[in-house]
């Protein structure tokens, strides 16, 4: 089980024993960890789960496909390292990675 | 259309007689048998005749997700309400364009509405909220509609705007206007009126607009259109000045004026959960997506088949109408569990079709919940019931689930 680091806007840290093969929004949901809204059930349809990979992490995750990319250019506080975390796919691979949550969701 | 007959029976009635684009099914709120059918025989509906001309109905959830996230093949032009443009006011707003052009419009006007911004807004609206609450006649009967639903949104709106606040009461002339035409969406506003008001809307913005250009500092949105390269010459195009301006009109006036009115008609035909919230004033905030959900203040949004395109077994055709129905997205129990009940402590309440989906999802959500949090918190600090005391009247709307008055009386704590 890769462990996955999500830290909030304020700086709140949560560990997570991530579960390979779910997305990282679920995990994160299943951990209770606040920050990712999910409203559209990880459907890429809404954004708002909407995170940012810490560098390095990049190539593991995989670039975002074009209906992602096109809902992450409507967020104000978009980065080069936006995702939706929807859309990323838990591995083994991903043990150690870092997520920074945004300030807030819409 | 015919307007004096009765509505169909919705149970026996053959499918291929179901007029959905029939305001008074909204007005009567007559509809739910209707989608209920629709979902289980024919989820993805075509009917060939209406006074809207031929379209599709998307019924559940799920397919209202695929169509809204397919912008490729279900564009947002020329409109994105069941009945055409009128000729005589060919306005362009973003919400009826597709990406590259809706992407860079959206995105100069976003700001405004992030909830970063709205953050710093939260204690005026707090108090904009009490000055209306406080105002109220207590213990005897008066329409919520007027005195609260109305005022709030507007208030809330000429904030935006920086809109001069004495004459705050034409943003919802404007916006009635705009959403009321018999042809767009199946309302009762004459053409002329339409055209003169919404003539003197684009005059009025437009002199905003040169008044306050050169402001750097402000959030407000025509200053934000301002600094913004891609629509810094807006004004200039007035068709499509007055579109967008129109566009956040309604969509900041029509849809919380009337989940601030469908919550408190919620609470009352529902007094269990009426108690639920009185016990924990946590509720507010998940009660807040609940009513956003039950009361569905946009009923549909309508896409246009940019080619050939098989969708659930159906063949839709280049430039074929497709037309989502939220309302019945809301309504889907293979989605949303006990999808007719109003339940405030929703397990997931958020997953609601009212907002959209993909890149023309509600611009102004945090707004919109933000408001409806705050009466809801001041509503709970000052009265044990806003009783409702006769029935609801309707908009007569394909468009927007509204009301025209909900008479309520109120009891203190």
């Amino acid at each position: 089980m890769p462990e996955i680091t999500l830290i909030e806007y304020d700086g709140q840290t949560h560990i997570i024993e991530a579960e390979s093969g779910k997305s990282l929004m679920q995990n994160a949901l299943d951990n209770m960890v606040p920050g990712i809204d999910a409203d559209c059930g990880g459907g890429c349809a809404c954004g708002t789960c909407h995170c940012f990979i810490e560098k390095n992490w990049g190539e593991v995750t995989g670039a975002s496909e074009p209906v992602e990319d096109a809902l992450l250019g409507m967020r104000p506080d978009r980065k080069d390292n936006s995702r939706l975390s929807c859309q990323i796919e838990v591995t083994d691979e991903m043990n150690g990675m870092i997520v920074r949550l945004p300030e807030y969701q819409m | 259309m015919n307007t004096t007959n009765e509505l169909p029976n919705s149970k026996t009635t053959p499918l291929d007689q179901f007029d959905l684009s029939d305001p008074r099914l909204y007005e009567q709120d007559a509809w739910r048998p209707f989608f209920a059918r629709l979902r289980e025989e024919d989820p993805v509906h075509y009917q060939s005749e209406s006074p809207f001309g031929p379209f599709w109905s998307v019924t559940r959830f799920a397919d209202i997700m695929a169509v809204e996230t397919n912008h490729e093949a279900f564009s947002s032009e020329p409109t994105i309400v069941i009945g055409d443009l009128t000729e005589d006011l060919p306005v362009e707003m973003f919400i009826a364009m597709d990406p590259p052009k809706h992407d860079v419009q959206r995105r100069a006007v976003q700001p405004a509405v992030a909830p970063k911004n709205l953050a710093q807004m939260e204690s005026l609206i707090r108090s904009r909220v009490t000055a209306i609450l406080d105002d109220l006649p207590v213990g005897e009967t008066f329409n919520w509609v007027d005195k609260v639903s109305i005022n709030l949104t507007t208030q809330m709106l000429a904030t935006l705007f920086d809109f001069p606040f004495e004459d705050h009461h034409k943003l919802t002339y404007w916006s009635d206007l705009a959403a009321g035409s018999p042809e767009m969406a199946g309302g009762n506003v004459s053409e002329e009126e339409r055209l003169v008001g919404l003539t003197e809307c684009l005059e009025t913005f437009t002199n905003l607009w040169h008044e306050r250009k050169g402001r750097e500092d402000s959030f407000d949105l025509i200053s934000l259109m301002q600094r913004d390269p891609n629509t810094a010459d807006l004004v200039e195009r007035p068709m499509e000045y007055l579109g967008n301006l129109l566009l956040l009109i309604v969509g900041g006036n029509d849809t919380t004026r009337n989940s601030a009115t469908g919550g408190v008609l919620a609470l009352n035909q529902n007094p269990g959960e009426y108690d639920k919230l009185r016990a924990n004033h946590d509720l507010i905030t998940p009660m807040v997506s609940e009513i956003i959900r039950w009361q569905t203040p946009l009923m549909h949004m309508r896409r246009t088949a940019t080619r050939d395109i098989e969708f659930q077994g159906k063949k839709i055709q280049k430039g074929d109408k497709v037309v989502m129905w939220y309302l019945s997205g809301n309504r889907d129990e293979s989605t949303i569990e006990q999808a007719d009940d109003f339940i405030i402590d929703r397990k997931n309440p958020r997953h609601h079709s009212s907002f959209g989906f993909g890149v023309h999802r509600c611009m102004g959500n945090r707004l919109a919940e933000m408001q409806l949090r705050i009466l809801w918190e001041e509503i709970m600090q000052r009265f044990s019931h806003v009783e409702v005391v006769g029935e609801p009247q309707r908009v007569l709307s394909t468009f927007v689930r509204g009301y025209e008055t909900l008479p309520v009386k109120l009891h203190p704590l």
